[in-house]
């Protein structure tokens, strides 16, 4: 500690080494997305508009003076899609974006309040193209065998053994017991969602990790529930979300959509997402007029993919924790 | 008592868990990108010991636990309780031989230990990490011999029985490390 009281803790977490793997890793990133004809493209952090979901909590910022419409309260953005999606609607063909992102009260090994995201989208893209493209993204940076892919049924039935699609919360909170995973007495409250997410991480995400057959390997879950949609598109029988992540050492490295292009169904979404938010006590958010305007010009049929680029660094240099490969952490930010 | 919600989780914090006061080991952030995060802890029994895993949902809560450590000196015994007084408030508290455990080996009057309240009752006490006892009763020290690796039973005046090198003698004051109940050296008076 300084004579003068300042903190200790003022030099960099990441090591030069690392930071020098950093740089190198977007460099490869930017070399992977051009190679493939995508541009890159910067949008706004600080926006009127932000994602709704019920787990995300943006940062407010105000007052707000100049430039921006009067009155307007402003988010730092949670990801940069729905700029990504007005630049798709106005004619974009492929676009990618490397740009720091936030969220309020996430901090953990695995988490940083502020964080990079990569984030790309190609019209015509289904979900096919999609995994085929973040799978080999992960080949060329990180090495990987060719991803094993698995519907989010198969990954569960394999891992909890219970059918996905007769089990309510009941059953479900019976499984985490027997399984001797011990919550408190407010958990027990939980809905179905909070069930699914509490045994995905608890009995699927380690069963991913030994899933590959050696752990440079990664892993594909696609099609969950439609109950977590988020902004892809819902289909099948019984309907499933035709989203997908995938995960390197059971690690969720990045989340996939088929983009949701109704304008009504966002509508719809938002509401539910504003409901679940003002049930747990937290503020409803404004539905985004500009998205919303761009989805009825017409959102071309196209994928969008975000990936963590903070754990694609970790897991390239085989660091445990997003505080090795920050220069500055939440902490000491 | 105030209550602590998921994002004031951190190692350190004393809780209430179905009326027992916890100590949080750890707290890890665990949350899929697009699902409810999930905190999970582990927490040890302040009165038992024991070790709990438990998950939270981002919201949950818990209830803190006034616990408070003091520096109480050991007075006496009484039957099964042993009394001891907080030297800054001169207030006596008791603590029964099994809340005492194994840190009776080591109590003789005037013994400072550390001592753990939960809401203002005794729960725990641990004795300083060096005491020096007298010895009360040993066979005799060999004569004339020098090797150190022999060792025999003694018992303290505590009553306790430890086991030290051979030569140590009746009346001798030995100093003990009572974390891992081992001799250290004899003491000049």
């Amino acid at each position: 500690m300084p004579a003068s009281g300042l903190p200790h803790d003022w030099p960099p977490a990441a090591s030069w080494e690392m930071l020098r793997l950093r740089a190198r890793l977007l460099q490869q990133v930017r070399a992977f997305f051009d190679a493939r004809g995508f541009l890159e493209v910067e949008t706004p952090l600080l926006s009127a508009e932000v994602a709704i979901d019920r787990h995300l909590d943006p940062f407010e910022v105000r007052p707000v003076r100049g430039g921006h419409p009067a009155g307007e309260r402003l988010w730092l953005q949670t990801s940069p899609e729905f700029h990504m999606k007005r630049l798709m609607a106005a004619g974009g063909e492929a676009i990618f974006q490397i740009a720091h992102v936030f969220r309020q009260a996430e901090y953990g090994a695995l988490h940083n309040p502020e964080f990079t995201m990569v984030e790309w989208y190609r019209r015509g893209d289904g979900l096919p193209q999609a995994m085929d493209l973040t799978d080999e993204l992960c080949q060329t940076i990180l090495g990987t065998a060719p991803a094993v892919r698995r519907s989010y049924a198969e990954a569960w039935q394999a891992a909890v053994g219970l059918d996905l699609h007769q089990a309510d919360a009941a059953d479900l909170a019976a499984c985490a017991r027997a399984h001797g995973i011990s919550v408190g007495p407010e958990f027990e409250a939980a809905d179905r969602d909070t069930w699914l997410h509490l045994l995905f991480a608890e009995l699927v995400q380690p069963a991913l990790a030994a899933a590959a057959p050696d752990r440079a390997a990664a892993v594909i879950v696609s099609h969950f529930p439609a109950s977590q949609a988020a902004l892809a598109e819902v289909a099948g029988e019984p309907p499933v979300a035709e989203r997908f992540e995938l995960f390197v050492n059971g690690i969720e490295l990045a989340n996939g959509y088929n983009e949701l292009r109704s304008a009504a169904v966002l509508r719809q979404r938002n509401q539910q997402q504003n409901d679940h938010r003002h049930a747990a006590g937290k503020p409803r958010l404004p539905d985004p007029p500009w998205l919303l305007a761009a989805m009825e010009a017409g959102l071309p049929p196209c994928a969008g993919v975000a990936l963590g680029f903070d754990r694609l660094v970790m897991l390239a240099a085989g660091a445990s924790s997003l505080a090795e490969v920050l220069a500055f952490p939440a902490p000491r930010s | 008592m105030p209550s602590y919600t998921t994002s004031e989780f951190k190692k350190g914090l004393k809780v209430q868990i179905d009326g027992d006061p916890y100590l949080m080991l750890e707290c890890n952030f665990v949350k899929p990108g697009k699902g409810n995060a999930l905190y999970k802890c582990k927490l040890r029994n302040l009165i038992r010991g024991t070790v709990l895993e438990r998950t939270f949902k981002g919201g949950d809560s818990l209830e803190a636990a006034d616990v408070s450590e003091i520096q109480a000196q050991y007075l006496y015994r009484q039957g099964e309780m042993f009394v001891f007084m907080d030297n800054n408030t001169y207030e006596q508290y008791e603590l029964t031989a099994d809340q005492v455990g194994d840190a009776w080996k080591y109590l003789k009057e005037g013994t400072v230990c550390s001592m753990i309240l939960f809401n203002n009752n005794p729960i725990s006490v641990t004795p300083p990490n060096h005491v020096v006892l007298r010895v009360e009763y040993c066979e005799p020290a060999v004569r004339g011999n020098t090797a150190t690796n022999l060792t025999k039973p003694v018992k303290l005046e505590t009553g306790a029985e430890i086991i030290v090198p051979a030569f140590v003698e009746m009346g001798d004051m030995i100093k003990i490390d009572t974390r891992s109940d081992e001799y250290l050296e004899r003491v000049k008076e």
